[in-house]
């Protein structure tokens, strides 16, 4: 029994309001499913039913589309962009307002610390909001006009779809920038993580956001599907697997639509042997134990220097065990609850086969609660490149270590894989920071820091993790027109 | 230990044949480095625990016993020092459960006057010597503060290490420096055991984490049983980012060595809320072991009637104020 | 000093005793955060465009100015150091506090220009909208005026874009609050700090503005107002050597001020000057209605390129 163990710290439920149930967010108002039917979402960590919601069918979705297609066509595609601006400018201070509310309710939702959910996720969806306001008045500066004189415009109706890992701030990466530049927007938050989507609907109520112009609309795949490839969709934007990635790239081929995709990752995180050693620690920590792993560009393969290759997993095990897995509305809890039952499924899967294919596994001494879905902070050393652990992305809390033994050998190991969405690297040495950013094919490369955002820095992924920017200039492309072809 | 013998353990750890000022150098230059946004990044994440209830009374207790109740003014007198040492004996008058704090912290030349003050108790008297705070004087007079203080019956020598020598590269100088009065400690003292050497840096003067890393080394190397960060006389004092480069400086020596030194923050530390931090910090850097008073310590002054007042809350249920805790 | 007619106010009620005295505001400096009055205990005289009494306003002195420069100076390398998206948030909740003052600033703008209301409500809104605007820019300048240079041999070269320091300006002498928030935003979205000497005859909208800018986390030092004469102020900012750039849009129909005796005794410590519209030797004030563009931003900015070698 440790001498101080923190007494339990539980951060209180009373602040959010949840509905029984839920209909779409459509036109301005909540509307009641057309053709849809009804399915539960839980809190992962207890499977608590907190609501019902709606899995939009067809008709939803063509209502969903019909609306941001009217709204873009009259008020909202007629106003100036100072005016559009300071609709994301009320929305993102609203957000700032209610912040508490939404971490708290995004953790009920997700299974992710409040810790997180109110120190990350929020604040940054708030940020992303305030900067794209900015950014509404002031696109002829931000180079992306494609000729011929005309200022870049808009695309009209955008379809975007989410995952369940960040959803508020997978909402506001996706929503801030297409209302910036003046398209119309029709949102499916993940099945598993729809509640503060709908919060979020709300919001754009108490902005007055004139109606039509963001839509919510719930469901699993099937409804993700229909508005992917609805005709009155001008331009889709997905995050989520590789897999349905190249389904929808698919599904649009021969089409006028465009895409962007953000999707996974087997991220190498380089630890040098001249690594400020605690931080790296600390980095390789936050960089796969941070939303549990479910992040796409997780540093989710350690390649560390054989030279220092024993101390760094040492020190890694030793931080690991003051790790505090639990209750994820507890202030004091590090390491939240898998998102559902089948994500915890397809962990266990591939940790069963990183044990078969003879790497040693090592998972932190835990007490789980009964219910809820929880998995130990796990890390496989004697790791090879061919292993399916090093390979596949496992999405959860489970690290694969690999060595190197130059920094050439780390490049060719870093981008041996059909991803290539991040990278970390860890060295006292600039040049060689600069050497490797130089060589790693990866769309976000990190040096002595790891997972770290901001609306201002675009974020994407190189060959299978993707296509398109999201956040800063780069990240506006994707929503204007550049010019004689679209 | 002698100086020499603290040579020899140099020499042996370093894997060399004579302690230069050329070894000792490659060796604290070789430590890894410390990066300044991920040390501060860490320790703004400690700082985020939530400390309640049962946990937050056991806390505040352990903080107070780990206080060194600290007055190092030029008007310092006699009168002062022994009400200081009354409030260290009875932190609360209202409350004798209170624990005692863990030493009081003055000049070498009040030793007799605490020592006196303080009789019948546990309380430790430590006195800050080597030509305190500035550290600019002779090694003789450095020495003869440290020789008055234990003469005088100090169980606690807090000396200041010579920034100057330090930042010049002269690291043989300050291991010197430490070693000399280490042994002193130990052949000096009128109690029977030897003093515990606390060594000061003043990591505001050293500015970067990698001089306070490297500061750690070279004190452990030389000897010392705590290190400790600030005189309080120089701003900025202790910092959370400082302490936790130091609590990884004897984790990491613990795991080298297998020994034990302690570490104090000192000055700046002025509320219950900070405290908890700090030992959030010890807990889940350097341990268990480290939450004790023979291996943590906080040199303050205001801190305790902090303390005393968040103590008083969590007995009535209230918030309380400074007419409800004695002045020193 | 004649008892005058009792100013007309837009928003004080009058409900039951027609005879009602209103409280009238005393205007003062703003330096470092606080109201001073002068430090050389002079007022003038401030009259609405109509000729009628309004209020003593300050009359500052080289020393206030002095004392401005301090501040501002003071105040640079937090607000310089702040994040962009800090000074955004900041200059945003400027234009919050504007738009909930803003029937007080239309009274302002309306009887020290002689406007009708609703052009004074509408000059009130495109100053708001003006700042807005700017606030927008914080964290986005960087992104258009710096970026990655490439060089030749195995080097990473990149430019950003740097805030020059105090920047002193002369308001514009018509434009009492919409020509002043197009000088001041520009200066400080960047990290620069301001000492502004406000328009002689029609200072009262900016002692509102320095109002709120004191209720709004706007650090203190980083906008400093002097009101008082245009020509008696501006030598001794045109001199300072801790002032690193001017704008002299102000000296357009100042009294008995040349802005090119202003811009030569700048050169004296090469500041950066922002020269006033118009042709030759003629200074006039622009429409400031007219949509902005990047140039009063980059007038204050320097540009730092920094080299590091990559290899292995």
């Amino acid at each position: 029994m440790a001498k101080f163990d923190y007494a339990p710290a539980p951060e209180s439920r009373a602040i959010v309001t949840i509905r029984p149930s839920y209909g779409l967010f459509i036109g301005g108002e909540f509307v009641q499913s057309t053709d849809g039917s009804r399915f539960k979402t839980i809190n992962p960590s207890s499977e608590e039913v907190l609501a019902e919601v709606t899995d939009a069918g067809q008709g939803d979705v063509d209502a969903a589309v019909r609306a941001a297609r009217k709204a873009f066509e009259g008020p909202w595609g007629r106003l100036p962009g100072a005016e559009r601006g300071k609709y994301l400018f009320r929305i993102a201070r609203i957000l700032a307002e209610r912040a508490r509310e939404f971490a708290v309710l995004e953790t009920l939702d997700n299974g992710k610390p409040i810790k997180e959910s109110r120190d990350v996720d929020v604040p940054l969806a708030a940020a992303h909001f305030f900067y794209h306001a900015g950014w509404a008045d002031k696109l002829e500066y931000a180079g992306l006009a494609g000729g011929g004189g005309q200022g870049p415009k808009p695309l009209g109706v955008v379809g975007q779809v989410i995952p369940w890992n960040f959803p508020l701030l997978m909402l506001s990466w996706k929503i801030a920038p297409a209302l910036a530049t003046g398209n119309t927007v029709v949102l499916k938050p993940a099945e598993t993580t729809p509640l503060t989507a709908l919060l979020f609907a709300e919001v754009c109520q108490q902005a007055d956001l004139p109606a039509g112009v963001v839509n919510i609309i719930t469901g699993a795949g099937q409804t993700g599907r229909h508005l992917i490839e609805h005709p009155g969709v001008d331009k889709v934007a997905f995050t989520g697997s590789t897999q349905v990635g190249k389904e929808i790239a698919r599904s649009i081929a021969g089409t006028r639509k465009r895409a962007t995709l953000e999707l996974g990752g087997k991220a190498a995180n380089i630890v040098f042997d001249d690594a400020p050693i605690d931080e790296a620690v600390e980095g390789i920590v936050n960089g796969i134990f941070f939303n549990q792993g479910h992040v796409c560009c997780a540093g989710s393969r350690l390649l560390v220097q054989e030279n220092v290759a024993d101390d760094v997993v040492m020190r890694l095990k030793r931080r690991l065990q003051t790790l505090r897995v639990g209750d994820p509305l507890d202030k004091n809890t590090d390491i939240g609850a898998i998102n559902s039952a089948a994500q915890l499924a397809r962990i266990r899967e591939l940790t069963q086969v990183g044990e078969s294919e003879g790497a040693t596994r090592w998972s932190a001494p835990c007490a789980f609660p009964d219910r809820g879905f929880w998995f130990p902070p796990t890390v496989f050393t004697e790791v090879s490149q061919s292993h399916r652990i090093a390979q596949e992305e496992i999405f959860g809390p489970v690290l694969s270590v690999l060595t190197f033994r130059t920094p050439q050998e780390a490049v060719a190991k870093a981008n041996n894989t059909p991803y290539g969405l991040s990278a970390g690297i860890w060295t006292e040495k600039g040049s060689r920071i600069l050497w490797m950013a130089d060589q790693l094919r990866a769309g976000v490369v990190w040096a002595n820091t790891f997972n770290r955002f901001d609306p201002t820095s675009p974020f994407g992924g190189y060959k299978e993790s993707g296509y398109g920017r999201e956040g800063g200039r780069h990240g506006l492309q994707a929503y204007v027109t550049t010019g004689a072809t679209r | 230990m002698s100086s020499t013998t603290a040579a020899a353990g140099a020499r042996e750890l370093l894997g060399v044949a004579s302690l230069t000022n050329a070894s000792l150098t490659r060796w604290l230059h070789g430590l890894p480095g410390v990066d300044h946004v991920g040390a501060d990044a860490r320790a703004a994440a400690l700082a985020t625990r939530s400390v309640k209830t049962t946990s937050k009374a056991w806390a505040i207790d352990t903080a107070i016993a780990m206080i060194d109740l600290t007055t190092l003014e030029g008007a310092d007198t006699e009168r002062k020092v022994r009400s200081l040492c009354a409030k260290a004996m009875a932190p609360d008058p209202g409350d004798p459960a209170t624990p005692q704090v863990a030493a009081v912290c003055i000049y070498a030349d009040m030793v007799p006057v605490a020592v006196d003050a303080l009789r019948g108790s546990n309380i430790h008297v430590a006195a800050v010597t080597a030509a305190f705070p500035s550290g600019r004087a002779t090694m003789e007079v450095k020495l003869t503060d440290t020789r008055d203080a234990l003469h005088a019956g100090a169980h606690e020598i807090d000396m200041v290490i010579d920034r100057g020598a330090f930042l010049s590269g002269r690291y043989l100088q300050v291991f010197n420096e430490i070693a000399a009065i280490k042994a002193a400690c130990g052949h000096e003292g009128t109690r029977g055991a030897p003093a515990h050497l606390k060594v000061i840096f003043e990591t505001g003067e050293l500015v970067t984490y990698d001089n306070v890393r490297r500061a750690s080394w070279l004190a452990m190397l030389a000897g010392a049983d705590f290190i400790k960060t600030s005189t309080g006389k120089v701003s900025p004092a202790a910092t959370m980012p400082v302490t936790l480069i130091m609590l990884e400086a004897v984790r990491d020596w613990h795991t080298l060595t297998g020994s034990r030194v302690g570490v104090k923050p000192a000055g700046g530390i002025r509320t219950t809320k900070d405290a908890l931090k700090y030992l959030v910090m010890v807990n889940e850097v350097a341990g268990d072991d480290w939450l004790d008073p023979a291996r943590f310590r906080f040199g303050a002054s205001g801190l305790l009637n902090d303390l005393l007042q968040q103590r008083q809350k969590l007995a009535t249920g209230h918030y309380s104020g400074p007419d409800y805790v004695s002045i020193d | 000093m004649s008892p005058a007619a009792p100013r007309r106010s837009g928003s004080q009620p009058h409900g039951g005793h027609d005879q009602r005295i209103e409280v009238r505001k005393t205007y003062k400096l703003y330096i470092g955060g606080a109201f001073p009055r002068s430090e050389s205990g002079r007022t003038y005289e401030v009259r609405a465009a109509a000729g009628s009494f309004l209020a003593n306003a300050a009359m500052g002195s080289r020393k206030d100015a002095r004392d401005a420069v301090v501040a501002a100076r003071g105040a640079f390398g937090k607000w310089a150091g702040a994040s962009a998206y800090n000074r955004g948030q900041v200059l945003y909740r400027v234009a919050e506090l504007m738009e909930g003052r803003r029937a007080q600033f239309a009274s302002d703008v309306a009887t020290a220009e002689g406007l009708p209301p609703s052009r004074a409500d509408q000059v009130v809104s495109q100053a708001i909208d003006r700042w807005v605007w700017y606030a927008g820019w914080s964290d986005k300048i960087a992104q258009i005026l710096g970026g990655l240079n490439p060089v030749t041999g195995a080097y990473f070269n990149i430019s950003a874009p740097e805030p020059a320091g105090v920047v002193a300006a002369l308001a514009p002498q018509h434009s009492s609050l919409l020509g002043l928030v197009a000088v001041l935003a520009p200066i400080i979205v960047s990290g620069n700090t301001a000492v502004v000497v406000a328009s002689q005859a029609r200072p009262l909208p900016a002692v509102t503005l320095s109002e709120v800018l004191a209720t709004s986390d706007v650090p203190a030092g980083v906008v400093n107002l002097i009101t008082g004469r245009t020509a008696e102020i501006a030598p001794w900012l045109a001199t300072h050597r801790d002032v690193n750039a001017i704008d002299l849009s102000g000296a357009a129909d100042a009294d008995d001020l040349s802005w090119a005796e202003l811009e030569r005794a700048s050169a004296d410590n090469l500041k950066r000057v922002l020269r006033p519209a118009g042709d030759g030797l003629d200074a006039v004030e622009p429409d400031w209605s007219a949509a902005p563009d990047l140039t009063r931003i980059k007038a204050y900015l320097e540009t730092k390129t920094v080299w590091h070698p990559k290899g292995h």
